[in-house]
C-alpha cells in the first residue's frame, strides 16, 4: 500500500487500469495513523470475540470467557427461593458468562450506591419506629426509599402523593393517606399489619331494610352528624332511630371504630364518596343513601410476598408522616 | 505498475514528521521562560501537598472533590450552587488572554503553555542524556546500536517518570494526595485514579515527548485564533528585514563583508546567515520568513541572534519584538487603542465581577416547594393543610439551629415531619424536611401568597424568607 522505492519523489503509485488511453487511477497510500487505527479496530474485535459473547452458531453462541458473579436465590426442585428458618432467603454465588442482566443483579447488590443503601439499612433495621422518625438523617433515608416503593407498588391506587381518589362511585375511590384519620388505625405497628397482610373492608347493603322516606331520613341523620349545610332537622331526627344498626359498626354517636375500619361520620372527611363534592344537599343525600343501600366492599392486597419486613417498616414511617398527626 | 508524475503538489502529503532538535541557548528570554517555568512546576507539583486547617472537610489547601461535590481552594469552599463561579473565572480567563495577545501576540503559547513548559523539560531532558543539538543530530543518523539504544531508552524511560508523576499530580488534585499516594501504590486506589493518572502519563508521554510543535501547529485551536486577534500595532517576534537584509539580501561573513561599515557600502543586509536562529527554534521555523502559524513567539531567536551580534559588536535587535506598523513605518505601537483599552474593560470588569460574587456567596441556600399531589387536604376538623417540601443548603463550616415560620396566613399551625422544633442543619450539608401547614377554611379564598422565614438562633446569619403559595381548594 506504501510507495513503492523505485517512484521518484512527488510520483503517485497507479492502479495500473487505464481507461480510454490516459484515464488512471491513483493508487495513494492511506495516512498512516489512519492504517494503524485500522489495524488497531482489528485487535480490539479479537479481543472482544475472545472476552464476550459474539459469535452465532447451531442454536446457541459463543459465550466469551468474561464473567460475572452475583448472589441469586437458591432453589428448590420446583424453582422456588429455599427460605431458612427464619423467612430469610437462602442466597449462593452464582457466575455466568458475561451478559447485562447479570451485570444489572451485580450492580444491585455491589455498586457504591447499592452498599451505601446496604448501609443505611443495617442502620435503622434495629431501631423502633419513633427513633427512625426523630433522627433528620434516617428519616431522609425512609422517605426517600419509602417513596421509590411507595411509587412502585401503593401509588396504582392511592396515588403518587398518597391522595388517593374521591370520586361520586364508592367502588373506584381509594383512601387518602395525606389526611390526618385513619379508617384502620395510623400507628405504626397497625399501618405495617394491614400493608403485610392487606385490609378486607366490608359494609352490608342495607337496602332491603331502609326504603324510600326511611333511607332518605337516615341519610339525612348522617349528614347532620358531620355538620353539612343544608340539612333538614326534623328528616335527622326522623332518621337517628334508624341510625341504631349502623351504631353496631359506627359507634352510638357515629365516631367510628378503627378495630374494623368503620369510618368517623362526625369529621369533615369523606373517605369513599365526594360528599363534599356534590354541590347540592340532594346530590350530597344520594351519595349516602347509595352507599346504605348497596353497601361497601373494599380491598388491599398482602404485601408481605412482594416487599420484605424491612421494606415495610419504612414505607410505613414513610406513609405515617404524609398527614401530620 | 506506471506512475503519474505529480511534482506540482509540494509539498508531500504523507511526509513523515523530521524530528526537530533545537540547540540550547543563553539569553534574557531563555531566562525568562525557565522562571515561569520553575514557578509554574512548583506551583503545580507542590500545591496537593499543603495542608490547610478547616473545621470541616479536608485538610488539603485545595481539593477538587467530586464525590462531595465541593471545590476547596483554601478558605473558600465552592458548592455545586456557586458553579457559576467557574463559568466566570473561564471568561476572565478568555478576556485576560485577548488582552494579552491583543499587546503582545501569543505570550501564552511561548511562555505559558503547559504543551510549551513540558516539551521544553522534556527537550532538557534529551539534551542532558543525549548532548545538545550536533550529537542528537549525529545519534538520530546512526543505526540502532547499543549507544543509540541505551541512550533514546534513558530518554523515555525519565520522560515516562515525569509524565507519571505529572499524571499522579494531576489525581492528586481531586483526593486526599498523601492518602492516595499510599493507596496508589498498594494498588488500593479508585480505579478512576489508576485510569487519571495513566490517561495523563500516555497523552503526557505522546504530547511533550514526541508530537511537540505538531499540537502547537495541527490540533491546538489557540494557536489559530490567536493570530486573529493581531493588528498592525501588536508586537510580534519578527526579523527587520529591511535591516537583515539590505538592498543585496543576506550573506555570510565573508572577506569584504566583515565590518558592518563594509557590509552596508555594498548593500549587504547585517544578517550573516549564520542559521542560529532556526537552531534554535522549538518548531523548527525560519523567523525570517516573517509571522507564521508555527511561530509560538517564544523569543529564543531573539536571544539566539542577539548574542551573534553582540559577539561582533553590532547594535542588537534585529530579530525583536516589534509590530509590523514598526517594521514599516518605524513608529511605535501605542498602548491607548480602541482594542487594548477594550479588552483591559473587559478583562477589569470580569476580574470585579468574579470578586465580587466570591465575596457575596450566600451562607445558607434554601428552598421550599408546594407539594401538587394533592395540593391540598381538608383534614378531620374541616380546616386545610398544605405540604411543602423545605430544602435548607448550610455552607457554612459551623452547625445552624434554625427555626422556620410562616408569615401571611391567619391561625397558621405549623408542623415540621418528625415533629421537630428545630432544624438543626450540620456544617456543609443539607438537609430535607416536610412541612405541614394548617390554616382554617378562609371562605371563597382558594389561594393565598404566604411567607416562609428562617431564623438563625444564634443570630449570626440575617433572617431569609421565601414566598410560595398556599391553596385553600
Amino acid at each position: 500500500m506504501s510507495q513503492s522505492p523505485e517512484n521518484k519523489k512527488g510520483q503517485v503509485e497507479t492502479t495500473g487500469h487505464v481507461w480510454d488511453g490516459d484515464l488512471r487511477e491513483y493508487n495513494n497510500p492511506l495516512p498512516r495513523w489512519w492504517l494503524w487505527g485500522f489495524y488497531g479496530t482489528i485487535i480490539f474485535a479479537v479481543v472482544y470475540w475472545i472476552l464476550y459473547p459474539a459469535w452465532p452458531y447451531a442454536d446457541t453462541f459463543t459465550k466469551g470467557v468474561a464473567t460475572v458473579s452475583f448472589q441469586a436465590p437458591v432453589l428448590d426442585k420446583e424453582g422456588k427461593p429455599v427460605k431458612a428458618a427464619d423467612g430469610t432467603v437462602e442466597m449462593q454465588t452464582k457466575t455466568e458468562h458475561w451478559n447485562s442482566r447479570a451485570l444489572f443483579y451485580q450492580e444491585m447488590q455491589t455498586s457504591p450506591s447499592a452498599l451505601a443503601q446496604q448501609e443505611w439499612l443495617a442502620k435503622v433495621k434495629d431501631m423502633s419506629f419513633e427513633q427512625i422518625a426523630a433522627n433528620p438523617d434516617t428519616l431522609n433515608f425512609a422517605n426517600a426509599m419509602g417513596h421509590a416503593l411507595f411509587g412502585d407498588h401503593c401509588a396504582a391506587c392511592h396515588g403518587t402523593g398518597g391522595q388517593g381518589v374521591l370520586s361520586m362511585n364508592p367502588e373506584a375511590s381509594y383512601p387518602n393517606l395525606t389526611d390526618n384519620a385513619w379508617i384502620h388505625g395510623g400507628d405504626y405497628t397497625k399501618i405495617v399489619q394491614d400493608m403485610t397482610n392487606g385490609i378486607k373492608g366490608n359494609m352490608p347493603a342495607f337496602g332491603a331494610l331502609f326504603k324510600g322516606e326511611k333511607l332518605t331520613d337516615l341519610a339525612q341523620y348522617v349528614l347532620s352528624l358531620s355538620h353539612q349545610p343544608g340539612v333538614n332537622e326534623e328528616a335527622a331526627n326522623r332518621g337517628k332511630a334508624s341510625f341504631a344498626t349502623c351504631a353496631g359498626c359506627h359507634g352510638a354517636n357515629g365516631e367510628g371504630n378503627q378495630m374494623i375500619g368503620a369510618p368517623n361520620l362526625t369529621d369533615k372527611i369523606w373517605d369513599f364518596v365526594d360528599v363534599s363534592g356534590a354541590p347540592t344537599i340532594d346530590g350530597k343525600l344520594k351519595l349516602v343513601e347509595g352507599v346504605i343501600d348497596h353497601g361497601l366492599q373494599h380491598q388491599m392486597p398482602k404485601f408481605s410476598d412482594r416487599l420484605t419486613p424491612e421494606q415495610i417498616r419504612l414505607l410505613a414511617v414513610y406513609v405515617r408522616q404524609l398527614g401530620g398527626t | 505498475m506506471s506512475s503519474v508524475d505529480l511534482t506540482e503538489q509540494e509539498p508531500e502529503l504523507y511526509q513523515a514528521r523530521d524530528p526537530i532538535h533545537p540547540k540550547s541557548i543563553k539569553g534574557r528570554f531563555r531566562t525568562f521562560k525557565t522562571s515561569v517555568l520553575v514557578l509554574a512546576y512548583a506551583i503545580f507539583f507542590l500545591l496537593p501537598w499543603v495542608r490547610w486547617e478547616r473545621l470541616v472537610g479536608p485538610n488539603q489547601a485545595v481539593m477538587f472533590d467530586i464525590p462531595t461535590r465541593r471545590y476547596y481552594l483554601f478558605d473558600l469552599v465552592i458548592h455545586p450552587q456557586d458553579m457559576f463561579l467557574l463559568a466566570g473565572f473561564l471568561i476572565l480567563a478568555a478576556w485576560l488572554l485577548f488582552f494579552v495577545t491583543g499587546l503582545v501576540g501569543r505570550a501564552f503559547c511561548g511562555y505559558f503553555c503547559f504543551q510549551t513548559l513540558w516539551t521544553d523539560v522534556f527537550m532538557k531532558v534529551e539534551h542532558w542524556v543525549q548532548g545538545d543539538r550536533n550529537k542528537r543530530l549525529k545519534l538520530e543518523k546512526q543505526g540502532w546500536n547499543l549507544e543509540k539504544i541505551a541512550k533514546k531508552g534513558i530518554t523515555i524511560l525519565i520522560w515516562t517518570l515525569i509524565a507519571f508523576w505529572t499524571g499522579f499530580t494531576f489525581t492528586a488534585y481531586w483526593a486526599d494526595a498523601p492518602h492516595l499516594f499510599v493507596a496508589f501504590f498498594t494498588g488500593t486506589a479508585a480505579s478512576a485514579a489508576y485510569m487519571t493518572t495513566g490517561i495523563l502519563t500516555l497523552t503526557t508521554l505522546v504530547a511533550a515527548g514526541f508530537a511537540r510543535e505538531q499540537v502547537c501547529i495541527y490540533m491546538c485551536p489557540y494557536a489559530r485564533f490567536q493570530a486573529v486577534m493581531f493588528d498592525k500595532e501588536t508586537l510580534l517576534v519578527s526579523y527587520d528585514a529591511a535591516r537583515g537584509e539590505g538592498s543585496q539580501g543576506r550573506k555570510p561573513l565573508q572577506k569584504g563583508l566583515m565590518a558592518l561599515e563594509e557590509r552596508h557600502a555594498s548593500g549587504t543586509g547585517d544578517c550573516i546567515d549564520c542559521k542560529l536562529c532556526v537552531q534554535v527554534c522549538p518548531t523548527g521555523i525560519d523567523i525570517r520568513d516573517g509571522l507564521q502559524l508555527a511561530c509560538i513567539s517564544c523569543g529564543l531567536c531573539i536571544d539566539a541572534c542577539d548574542e551573534i551580534m553582540t559577539k561582533r559588536g553590532w547594535p542588537t535587535g534585529l530579530i525583536r519584538y516589534a509590530s509590523e506598523q514598526e517594521l514599516e513605518t518605524g513608529k511605535k505601537p501605542s498602548l491607548l487603542k480602541f482594542r487594548t483599552i477594550g479588552y483591559g474593560l473587559a478583562t477589569f470588569l470580569a476580574s470585579a465581577l468574579l470578586i465580587y460574587g466570591i465575596l457575596t456567596i450566600k451562607p445558607l441556600d434554601f428552598s421550599i416547594q408546594q407539594i401538587r399531589q394533592p395540593l391540598f387536604v381538608v383534614m378531620s376538623d374541616g380546616s386545610v393543610q398544605n405540604n411543602y417540601e423545605l430544602k435548607i443548603n448550610n455552607k457554612e463550616q459551623y452547625a445552624l439551629e434554625l427555626e422556620l415560620s410562616v408569615l401571611g396566613l391567619k391561625d397558621a399551625q405549623i408542623a415540621i415531619g418528625g415533629n421537630f422544633t428545630t432544624l438543626d442543619i450540620p456544617p456543609d450539608e443539607t438537609r430535607n424536611y416536610l412541612i405541614h401547614i394548617r390554616a382554617p377554611r378562609e371562605s371563597g379564598l382558594s389561594r393565598q401568597l404566604i411567607t416562609f422565614k428562617l431564623t438563625d438562633k444564634t443570630g449570626h446569619l440575617p433572617v431569609i424568607e421565601s414566598t410560595t403559595s398556599f391553596n385553600f381548594k
